[in-house]
């Protein structure tokens, strides 16, 4: 049974978000971590691009698969986790501690359309 | 299987070579300074005999096809007929230089017009061009001929392509490669691509669907018609990939289904050497108002029956490949359909479907079979029934069932493929096996279920027989070592 974090949002896809601000914080969660097996790869943006909502802003690959990853909310990327690009398996770790980029939303509005802990435990399952 | 890991390099000794030369009297003249390497190449010391036995060991633990069943689904691994390799070796083609004049290649671009005209025959396209080198490759080039074509019209706002959840992997990396964007039409319960979700994604902005029939789950997309009418109204094209082709061949036509672009694995489904990264080729066929598209050089028929290659055609997608293609794939694959003949062929298709379908039915008892319904050439299992985890240990998993066929003998299925299911394990048979062989492995998957079931670290613990048991997979990935020493 994999764990799901309280007082995060969750998307459709398995991203996990912190809002702190006008800042959030992107993960993925437990569940999408336990489904790829040993992660070997997190592939990225640039600090600087734009993401927009529902759109791939990297990927995670692991033996099994590779996966994209789909941002949660639009606007710019303000800080990737550098240290996933040499420890990938700190996601398998601790999923909601490996965040993997921050980015500064254009429209808070759009956190309405995620989840929270209780409705995401209905699809990761 | 006698163990072997050695590397060349382990079995160099200074001064050792495969050859001697005689002393010539003549002094060593020196090179300029500025050719010369600063370092000396490392390059391995060995004999002849060393070298025969070295590759000749690697060569013994080796599997294929020639050594066992290989019921690697998504992947058409059916034997390679001897009499393909017997005329791929005749000196009269293997001689040839891709450079050559037209005039004394006369044979050869024979075959490649002949060739073109069966895979139209048997795909119901109006024409072919083989010089793609692998399926992924026909992709790319399929695309850039759809591209082309709307391109043409002026009409340049298709700018996406829509791509079934349940698609091989290559499908969305070509279309992405070729500049569209791509559009995911998701698979109804029945596996099938789901009708009412397509219809919303159709407008101006969209190229094209690509489209795998049977899918990748090994069924048959039914309402192939409807979409075929669909996506044509709405101004788009249809792309079959042909990876699943086998069990229509003689069948069903891609040309009939209402497809206007496809490629065609030769080494799938034209039984030519498959596996270890080629040679592969990808033809690619085209319907009637898209002929002119596709890439350069052609083969054309003279009136007077003499054969010319035809280098640059306006408005074509251009040269895919160096020359022509993968001249000796396209030959094996050549003397396959006339070997097999109009009526041979239409039995390939039959028995690879026959042959899925009995082991199908032959092991649900034992293996979840999420869509119970006829298959194609290839099925999926969604893991085991019982996977032990009632004796209080971990449950045994589609990969350790994969792994347990390794004791057996048996190369192992694709695994975890398509992703719809999590425990995924796709068989496909070919119409290479007899009943016995499929018997024997049916009874041998009934075997590893019971184990799985009473003790499932046996099938943890698998391979027990292989020289080498469970390498670490993920400490290769991330820590690889790239180099000897």
């Amino acid at each position: 049974m994999s764990k799901i974090a309280e007082g995060l949002l969750y998307s459709e896809s398995h991203e996990w978000v912190k809002v702190e601000g006008n800042i959030a914080v992107i993960g993925v969660s437990d569940f999408a971590q336990a489904e790829m097996g040993d992660i070997t790869y997190v592939d990225m943006p640039d600090e600087g691009d734009d993401v927009e909502k529902g759109e791939d802003f990297g990927a995670l690959e692991s033996v099994k698969a590779s996966s994209e990853l789909y941002s949660p909310v639009s606007g710019k990327v303000v800080e990737v986790n550098s240290e996933l690009e040499d420890a990938p398996e700190l996601i398998n770790e601790d999923a909601y501690a490996a965040w993997i980029i921050k980015v500064e939303m254009s429209d808070a509005a759009e956190l309405d359309e995620l989840m929270d802990a209780k409705a995401y435990a209905q699809i990761a399952k | 299987m006698k163990y072997y890991d050695k590397l060349i390099f382990e079995l160099s000794k200074p001064g050792r070579a495969a050859f001697t030369l005689p002393d010539n009297g003549c002094p060593a003249a020196a090179l300029p300074a500025d050719l010369m390497r600063a370092e000396p190449a490392i390059l391995p010391e060995v004999t002849e005999v060393d070298v025969a036995r070295h590759y000749t060991a690697l060569s013994q633990m080796n599997f294929g096809v020639d050594t066992g069943f290989y019921p690697l689904g998504s992947c058409t691994m059916k034997y390679n007929p001897k009499i393909n390799e017997e005329i791929a070796a005749m000196p009269a083609f293997q001689g040839l230089h891709p450079l050559q004049p037209a005039e004394t290649v006369q044979g050869a671009l024979e075959v490649y017009y002949e060739m073109d005209k069966a895979l139209a025959t048997i795909t119901g396209m109006k024409r072919f061009t083989l010089n793609p080198c692998a399926g992924a490759h026909g992709e790319l080039t399929g695309l850039m001929v759809i591209r082309s074509y709307h391109l043409s019209r002026g009409d340049f706002a298709r700018t996406k392509i829509i791509v079934p959840d349940s698609a091989h992997g290559t499908n969305p990396a070509s279309a992405a490669v070729c500049g569209l964007e791509i559009v995911e039409v998701k698979s109804g319960a029945n596996g099938l691509v789901d009708v009412e979700s397509l219809k919303p994604l159709l407008g101006p902005d969209i190229a094209g669907i690509m489209m795998t029939n049977p899918n990748t789950l090994g069924l048959f997309e039914k309402d192939i018609r409807e979409i075929a009418e669909l996506v044509h109204g709405c101004g788009g094209l249809l792309y079959y990939d042909g990876a699943n082709m086998n069990p229509l061949l003689g069948m069903v036509r891609p040309g009939d289904m209402g497809f206007d672009v496809m490629h065609i694995n030769l080494h799938k489904t034209f039984s030519t050497p498959h596996g270890g990264g080629g040679p592969g080729s990808g033809p690619v066929g085209v319907c009637e108002k898209l002929v002119d598209f596709l890439p350069t050089p052609r083969v054309e028929k003279q009136a007077d029956g003499k054969f010319t290659v035809v280098r640059s055609v306006a408005g074509a997608a251009g040269q895919v490949s160096a020359f022509m293609g993968n001249f000796g794939v396209i030959l094996r694959a050549y003397a396959y359909i006339l070997m097999l003949g109009k009526q041979g062929i239409k039995l390939a298709g039959k028995y690879a479907t026959l042959a899925a379908n009995y082991i199908k039915e032959s092991l649900k008892d034992a293996y979840k079979l999420p869509i119970p319904s006829v298959c194609k050439h290839e099925f999926v299992y969604d893991g085991l029934i019982d996977d032990g985890s009632a004796t209080g240990k971990p449950g045994a998993t589609t990969l350790d069932v994969a792994k347990r066929l390794l004791d057996y003998g048996y190369h192992a299925p694709t695994i975890y493929f398509p992703l719809l299911f999590h425990q995924a394990l796709m068989i496909e048979p070919t119409e290479t096996e007899s009943k016995e062989t499929l018997d024997e492995f049916i009874e041998v998957m009934h075997k590893i279920a019971k184990e799985a079931a009473e003790d499932p670290d046996i099938l943890h613990g698998a391979p027990h027989l292989a020289p080498i048991s469970r390498p670490d997979e993920t400490a290769a990935a991330r820590n690889p070592i790239l180099k000897f020493e």
